[in-house]
This record gives structure tokens, sequence and C-alpha cells, in this order.
């Protein structure tokens, strides 16, 4: 496929329109990402990532404005099953132990069963819970889970992955493996990843571009490109570059929340 | 594992306490057996427990005692061979025990309850087994339709606090007074909404988060169904099951309260209490009790079978 995977056109999101609590969560979103591409979203709580999230994955339809995935409506794309998702919050079926919890999609998938069952045990080697395939969600710590649910979404190779916050329950060093590992399988399997995250490290690390965001409405506020080489490994925490590109997030991160404070004052 | 024994434990200490005081106070108080007859007496309408015993010195000639529906009797010397006829009959086994034996006997109303309560429990069950059908399919079939569902749970809701036992003897009425049926229908109606109601809380009360789940997997309605609101909604239909197994009953029994065949327990408790055979009664009523609390472990068994994922169960 040659064209951009992801196109929104000045979607706006309003929930709950007319009324006297409507909240403005997205505001003349125009977004192109291309293939390969690995965006993350940054920006305040509540300015509308999640959101954004949720308009691409067409789990929720925009007040206006268009989304196009792979050339065609995100909802089709849903349809041909392009999407995999990790939400802020883990997500299991408490009835399906760790492994059936993996399995669920390729079960919907009619993957085979010695398929099902590879990836499945390739997946859970993945993110270490070999050993608590036979765990039932309850009996696994928040982090546990949320690696439990990274794994469901790898599992059958999206063309696009919409992760939400997925490390944000882990300890850094589980984190810093689980990037290295995401950008392993981002660049073995074609797939253009939208992620979100409170960390700028993270953003920039992973990233092949950041989106900065501003809250109430929620807008984009800058699109920074991160030109660090690939493949990016221990060393790249260390390019002096790295430092450059945190500090120009971290910049952009300041003026769009200062602005928020700026644009309610006159009001 | 001595704290879950503990747990069994603790309660029947109470009730084996609480039933000793009962028989003191019957006892002391000389209350009058039509009131409330002595533990004692309504289990000897069940088993007996002869004790033949030669060495106690026959203050009371032997053909004076009688095995009158009492729980343990102490025969001295040799039986009189009436005795000993009534005895071989009843005879459940005998054993010895030192110098003496001990027979243990059917009670003289043990056959006639048992088989009113198979008769009654055949009803419970049967109208258990429609009632769970009927409103698990009524359940299934408003969960595709919301409109409808929202049209009818209030009616259901409704319904649910209705004494729809008032309607047993209408179903008499309907359906032949000693036909079995009449009651498997009260016990249905009664059934059909709790379990109803509690399916459908189940199979609607899916979280969100799951059901994008399913819809980013472009799941179709029926794998939502059978994958994600189907098994969501077991433990709160086998909570619909408990308050189901305990109305079951109470429906079979007070249905024939209002008429039926004479092999019916509800049947054989209302005449024993007619003819002020009152240990009888309470016998029967002991056995229906025992009928419910077993429905209800079979139930709590089959949900530890069913949900063995659910944290309730945790080791
Ligand atoms: N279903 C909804 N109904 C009403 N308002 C909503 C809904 N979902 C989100 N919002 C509102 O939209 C705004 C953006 O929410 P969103 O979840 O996208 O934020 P976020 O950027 O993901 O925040 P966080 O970093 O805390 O997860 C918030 O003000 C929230 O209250
Ligand atoms: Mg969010």
């Amino acid at each position: 496929m040659t064209g951009p995977v992801v196109v929104l056109e000045n979607v706006d999101m309003i929930f709950g329109e007319g009324a006297a609590d409507q909240v403005h969560a997205l505001k003349e979103i125009d977004l192109q990402i291309e293939q390969n591409d690995f965006i993350s979203l940054i920006g305040p709580s509540g300015c509308g990532k999640s959101t954004l999230l949720r308009v691409v994955g067409d789990l929720i339809q925009p007040t206006s404005g268009i989304a196009t995935i792979n050339g065609k409506s995100a909802r089709q794309a849903r349809l041909d099953q392009d999407y995999g998702i990790v939400f802020q919050a883990a997500t299991l079926y408490d009835w399906r132990n760790v492994a059936k919890n993996v399995q669920l999609p390729l079960e919907l998938m009619q993957f085979s069963r010695t398929e099902k069952d590879r990836r499945t045990q390739a997946m859970l080697e993945l993110v270490e819970l070999t050993d608590f395939a036979g765990h039932y969600p309850w009996q696994l710590s928040g982090g546990m889970q949320q690696r439990v649910a990274i794994a469901r979404a790898l599992s059958f190779e999206p063309s696009i992955l919409l992760m939400d916050e997925p490390f944000g329950a882990l300890d850094e060093m589980t984190r810093e493996r689980l990037n290295l590992e995401l950008l392993n399988i981002w660049r073995k399997t074609n797939t253009t990843v939208l992620f979100v995250t409170h960390s700028i490290t993270e953003a920039v690390f992973l990233s092949t571009r950041v989106i900065v965001m501003s809250a109430r409405p929620g807008r984009i506020t800058a699109d920074i490109e991160i030109d660090l080489p690939q493949p990016r490994n221990a060393e790249t925490r260390s390019n002096v570059r790295f430092f450059e590109l945190e500090t120009e997030v971290r910049e952009a991160l300041r003026i769009s929340e200062g602005g928020q404070e700026n644009s309610r004052a006159p009001a | 594992m001595s704290e879950s024994r503990q747990r069994i434990w603790a309660p029947v200490l109470i009730l084996v306490a609480l039933i000793f005081l009962w028989e003191a106070l019957v006892t002391a108080f000389n209350i009058q057996q039509f009131l409330l007859p002595k533990p004692s007496a309504i289990v000897g309408n069940l088993v007996q427990v002869v004790l033949l015993d030669g060495a106690v010195p026959k203050e009371d000639p032997v053909s004076e005692i009688s095995l009158d529906n009492r729980f343990i009797v102490v025969v001295p010397g040799e039986p009189t061979p009436e005795m000993q006829a009534t005895m071989q009959e009843a005879r459940w086994w005998e054993f010895p025990l030192g110098a003496r034996r001990v027979s243990v006997l059917r009670g003289s109303n043990l056959t006639p309850i048992l088989a009113a309560s198979w008769f009654t429990l055949k009803e419970a069950l049967g109208g258990m087994a429609m009632g769970t059908l009927a409103g698990i399919a009524v359940a299934l079939a408003t969960t595709r339709w919301s409109a409808t569902r929202e049209a009818l749970l209030p009616f259901a809701i409704a319904a649910n606090s209705m004494p729809i036992i008032a309607f047993a003897p209408i179903m008499n009425n309907w359906f032949g007074i000693d036909n079995p049926f009449s009651k498997m229908a009260i016990v249905t109606v009664m059934i059909f909404f709790p379990i109803m109601i509690n399916t459908l809380r189940g199979l609607i009360s899916v979280d969100n988060r799951s059901l994008e789940l399913m819809r980013s997997y472009a799941a179709s309605d029926s794998e939502i169904l059978f994958k994600l609101r189907i098994p969501n909604a077991l433990p709160s239909l086998f909570s619909g099951l408990k308050v189901a197994g305990a109305l079951a009953m109470i429906g079979a029994i007070v249905g024939e309260y209002f008429g039926g065949p004479r092999i019916a327990l509800g049947v054989f408790i209302t005449q024993e209490a007619a003819l002020f055979r009152f240990a009888s009664a309470w016998a029967a009523i002991l056995v229906a009790c025992l009928i419910g609390i077993s429905i209800y472990l079979v139930i709590l068994l089959a949900e530890r079978l069913a949900l063995p994922w659910h944290p309730t169960f945790r080791a």
C-alpha cells in the first residue's frame, strides 16, 4: 500500500453536544499517518488522547470530520480487522485464563488450532507470562494484566496498533524491555503504531513522530519529527540529539499547557 | 483447611445445641404436643432406635412399653412377640453393643413421607426446569431487542414482586387438582421472573470496554453473545437459580395445600395437622426442609463446577 494509513480531516468530537456540560474533546484535528510510522500522542490528562484513538479505531463516531484508514472508512477498517487495541485499562475477560485471553482475537479470526497455540506460546514468552498461562485475571497484578492485554493485541499482527498508555502500569525495567520488543515487532511486521503516553522519554525513544496536544478543546499543538537513527537501542538514549528532542517536546508541552491558561484568562 | 473445617463445624454445633435446648424446654415446661412436639418425637416418625437391654431391671412389664413413634426406646429383657413382629417388619439393621443389642427401625411414617416427598420433588424440579428454560430463553431473546426489553422489564420487575402463589387455586382449576402439572405450572411461573431478570441483568450489564474490545475485532453479534454476554451472565444466572431453588419447594408444597393427590407432601402435612398428628406433620416439614437445603447445595456445587474462574471460589 502506498497511501497514508490514517487520515483525519477536520475531526471534531463533542460529548453531550448542546448540554450545559458539553465537552469539546477534539477540535479541528488534521492528522496524516504514513505506513510504518510510529506516532506518539502526548498531552495533559483529559486533552482527548484516548478519544482520538477511539475515533481512529471506529469505537466512537466523530461529531464531524472524516477518518480514512488504509484508504477506506474507519468502520470498514474495523470490519476488516485492521486494528489491534490496547486500552488504558487491561480489559481482560474474567472467565478466561491468561492463555485463553491472549487467544481471544485468534479464535474470532479463525486461526487454526496449531497456529493459535504457537502464537499464544510466543506471545506469552514475549511478555514473560508463560508460567501464568493457566491463571485467571484476578490472580494477576495490574502490570501482569496489562502485559496480557499487550500480548493479546500483538498476537494477530494487526496492520494498525492503537495503544493507550500500554506501559503505564509497568516497572521501569519491564517497560524498557517491552519498549524494545515493541520496536522489534513494529520493524518486523510493517505495523503502524499510534501510541499514547505521558512519558516524554518514552515518546522520543519509540516514535518517528511525536504529536503534542492541548486540552479543552483538544487540539494538536505540535508535530515533532523524531529523526533519530533506526534501529533504536540502548545507545539511542545517550545520543545528543535524543536530549535535544526531549527538550523540544517538553517545551512544546509547556507551551501547549501555558497557551491554555492564556486563552482562558480574557474570557 | 482447618479454617474451612471450623466454618462447617460452628453452625453444626449451634444446630445441635438448639435441638437439645428445644427438647429440654418442651420437656421442662411440659408443652402440649400439638403446640410444639419434641424433636425426638418428630424424628421418631422417621427413625426409631430400640435398645434391647437384658440387664435393665424389669420395673415395667415389657408388654406395657410401646414403640409408638418414639425416637429412642429402651426395652428391658426380651421383647414381647408382638413387639418382635413389628420390629422384624420395620428393621433397618441391628447390631450388638456390648451385652445389649441395638435395633434401628424405619419410623411408621417414613415410607409415606418419602413417597410424598418424591412426588412433590418431581413437581418442584419439573417446574424449576421449565421456569429456568423459559426465563433464560426470554432473557436471551430480549437481549437482542432493547426496545422490547425496555418495554417489558418494568412488567417483569412488577410481576417478580407479586405473590404468584396466590394463583395456586386457579392453576389447580386449570390443570386439574390431582394433575402434578398444576403444581409445576405454579413453580414455573414463580421461578420464571427471578431467573429471567437475573439472566437478563448479566447479559446486558457487560462492561463497555469489553464490548469495545469485541467490536474492535469486528466480532459478530452471536460471537459477542457466546464469548462475552453469556459468560458474563453465568454468575447472576446462578444467583437466580439459588432464589429459584428455594421458591420451587415452596411453590409445590403450598400449591398442594390448596388440594392435590393423597401422596403429595403438602396434602400429607395438611391432613396430619387436621387430625392433630402434629409430630408427623413436623416430620414431613423436616424432610421438606432437608430437600430444600439439598437443592441449594446441588446448585452451589454446579456453580463451582461451572465458574471455576470466579474469585469467590479462590482457594
Ligand atoms: N464517553 C464520554 N462521554 C463524555 N465525555 C467524555 C467521554 N469520553 C471522554 N470524555 C471527555 O473527553 C475529554 C477527553 O477525554 P480522554 O479520555 O480522551 O482524555 P485523555 O487525553 O485520554 O486523558 P488521560 O491522559 O487522563 O487518559 C475529557 O474531558 C473527558 O471527560
Ligand atoms: Mg486516556
